[in-house]
């Protein structure tokens, strides 16, 4: 069940830091907005706003409102934990648990949630291998460690343990920056496939997979080093890359920047 | 072949003369033999001096020649490897003659007999008589202080790495520095004045509460250094899931690091367990078997060694017994020892295919 995300004058502190400043957007269900901009600019920090994993960092703090079908995350009596399970996250770096085995891994959200009747849990667990590609690949050894598998296979491992708990929101944070082209291909077909039942949010900082993939792109940029980093503009994915309407996010996109 | 051609054209910067491989153990030789020389011409009688001397020719020894053949820049790096060598010799030395002498007049006494019996009422000076009541009580002992001392050191790195800020926890982290620091007589004080308030007699899980004093700090800071190592990411992982924070630490952090924490529990439990000064003060000794820590003074293995040994004049059945009763102990430690790294080695996260 795909939501709407929708932010309204978003602010996020580090400290006293102000790392980003007043972002408002919207994010349709079962689409893919891609976040592109360059290094620094508050991508990821805005990317775990979304799901209040920002909070997670000491002296974390967010102003602002954000909105999953009109409902406020940052209101009051809002649990994080639930907001989490409604929001999965992917990290740049793959990082399945490493005391675990492949089949653990993915049916660790639902068994450290501890909702999930037995009988369920392998067909959940195929299906998520199944929806992340990796299902071919390790049917035959789900009891080895899932730290034992390539680079490529940690990451479709730790989209399927995002995705057996059956989030609203798949957030990823730079999914492919450590794979190889093949497997890079496989991450953004499964993308594609998996925009029909979630909404999707990408960072990346790869011009040609934000134009692949994604349905809208949004341009991050700072006014300069020390400032906070805003939002320059979203668009049709199309719009941006052919015809933008900032001339900062055209200079980026064809490489004259900075 | 063109690789030869290439060779023999231009000599190569990348090669220099390099000592042969055995030549560390012939300067070893040498020096121990120049070592011998010196030793006896100057009418040297100590060993230790012989041995010093050799270390110290084989250094310089080392340092001359590979300078000479070599070049500075690999001359130093050889003294450094002949330092670490020395000071690895100079560390294992003493540690081989303490376990030879251990072994050596510790099997006199010790058999099965000596490990199921207690003293009973055999005098210091008769043979016979064992240490199962010592056995016993230190293993009592020991166990009652692990059950408080690991939970709270545990449950306090806990606080201390996954939710300590500002002033409590550095207020914590600050007495566990001062509770490492504390002398063992002074925790069995600590007890003692607690014991004299009370008006009570002396019994074992006194001395398991002052054990468990000087255990808790170490316990602290070996699972605190553990629970660091686990990587953030992981949490984040965990909690990126929307499981709670306290089932992430359950469930995540704790798995990943048992095998460190363990290990860092048995050394802290092969700390204590050679502990004399509050198991004196507090539990007394006791030559008949006591098998209840909570009533009437109990013996244990320190303690009885001590005793033993007080009362042996230096030669005799209790000197004897003192021997044994120190390799039992030792072997007490070494097993912990082993049992630790094999929890380690079988709870470490797993790798490979
Ligand atoms: N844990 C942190 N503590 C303090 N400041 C941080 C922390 N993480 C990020 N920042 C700061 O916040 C700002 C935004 O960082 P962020 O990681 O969101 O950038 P990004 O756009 O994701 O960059 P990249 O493309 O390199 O990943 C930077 O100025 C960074 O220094
Ligand atoms: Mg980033």
């Amino acid at each position: 069940m795909a939501k709407r995300i929708d932010v309204s004058g978003l602010t996020a502190y580090y400290g006293s830091h102000k790392a980003i400043e007043d972002i408002s957007m919207t994010v349709e269900p079962r689409s893919v907005t891609a976040f592109i901009g360059p290094s620094g600019c508050g991508k990821s920090t805005f990317l775990r706003t979304l799901n209040r994993m920002h909070e997670v960092t000491p002296g974390g703090r967010v102003e602002g409102k954000v909105l999953l079908d009109d409902e406020d995350l940052y209101g009051a009596g809002i649990d994080p934990v639930s907001v989490r399970r409604e929001v999965g996250m992917v990290f740049q770096r793959p990082n399945p648990f490493p005391t675990m085995s492949i089949f653990d891994n993915v049916a660790a959200g639902l068994r450290l949630n501890g909702k999930y009747k037995k009988s369920e849990l392998n067909d959940i667990v195929e299906k998520s291998l199944k929806g992340a590609n990796l299902w071919n690949e390790v049917k035959d050894r789900l009891n080895k460690p899932g730290s034992g598998l390539s680079g490529g296979q940690q990451q479709r491992l730790c989209i399927a343990r995002a995705i057996a708990v059956e989030p609203d929101v798949l957030l990823m944070d730079e999914p492919c920056s450590a794979l190889d082209p093949i497997s890079t291909l496989a991450i953004e077909d499964l993308i594609g496939e998996l925009k029909e039942r979630f909404t999707i949010v990408i960072v990346t900082h790869n011009m040609q997979q934000a134009a692949r993939v994604s349905d809208r792109t949004a341009f991050f940029n700072l006014a300069a080093v020390g400032q906070p980093g805003r939002l320059i503009e979203i668009d049709d994915t199309e719009r941006i890359f052919s015809n933008p309407s900032v001339q900062a996010t055209e200079d980026y996109i064809s490489g004259r920047f900075g | 072949m063109s690789h030869a051609v290439l060779t023999d054209k231009r000599p190569s910067t990348l090669r220099g003369a390099r000592l042969p491989k055995w030549s560390p153990w012939a300067i070893a030789a040498g020096s121990i033999a120049v070592a011998v020389g010196i030793g006896l011409a100057a009418g040297l009688d100590s060993r230790v001096q012989w041995g010093l001397i050799a270390a110290i020719v084989f250094v310089l020894g080392t340092y001359v020649i590979a300078a000479r053949v070599e070049g500075g820049r690999q001359a130093k790096d050889r003294v450094a490897t002949s330092l670490v060598w020395v000071a690895f010799l100079l560390a294992v030395i003493p540690l081989v003659s303490l376990v030879w002498t251990t072994i050596s007049r510790g099997m006199k006494v010790l058999d099965p007999y000596f490990l199921t019996h207690s003293m009973g009422l055999v005098a210091d000076a008769e043979p016979g008589g064992g240490i199962y009541h010592a056995i016993l009580g230190s293993l009592e002992q020991v166990g009652l202080a692990t059950v408080i001392a690991a939970p709270i050191g545990v449950l306090t790195a806990i606080y201390l790495v996954e939710y300590g800020r500002g002033r409590l926890a550095k207020a914590v982290t600050f007495f566990v520095d001062v509770m490492t620091g504390i002398p063992s007589i002074v925790a069995g004080l600590f007890i003692l004045s607690l014991m004299l308030i009370f008006e009570m007699q002396p019994f074992g899980f006194a001395g398991s509460l002052a054990l468990a004093i000087l255990m808790m700090p170490v316990v602290v800071r070996s699972t605190e250094e553990m629970l660091k190592l686990v990587p953030n990411e992981l949490r984040e992982a965990s909690l990126a899931l929307g499981v709670p924070k306290w089932r992430t630490i359950l469930k995540v952090v704790l798995p990943t690091s048992i095998g460190g924490i363990t290990t860092g529990i048995m050394l802290a439990i092969a700390r204590i367990a050679g502990e004399t000064a509050p198991v004196l003060l507090l539990v007394w000794g006791n030559s008949l078997i006591n098998a209840n820590p909570f009533e009437g003074a109990q013996a244990s293995l320190p303690l009885y060694i001590y005793q033993q040994y007080a009362n042996s004049a230096g030669a005799g059945a209790a000197y004897d017994r003192a021997w044994a009763a120190s390799l039992t102990l030792i072997a007490f430690v070494m097993i912990l020892n082993l049992v630790a790294r094999g929890i380690a080695r079988w709870k470490a996260p797993k790798t490979g295919r």
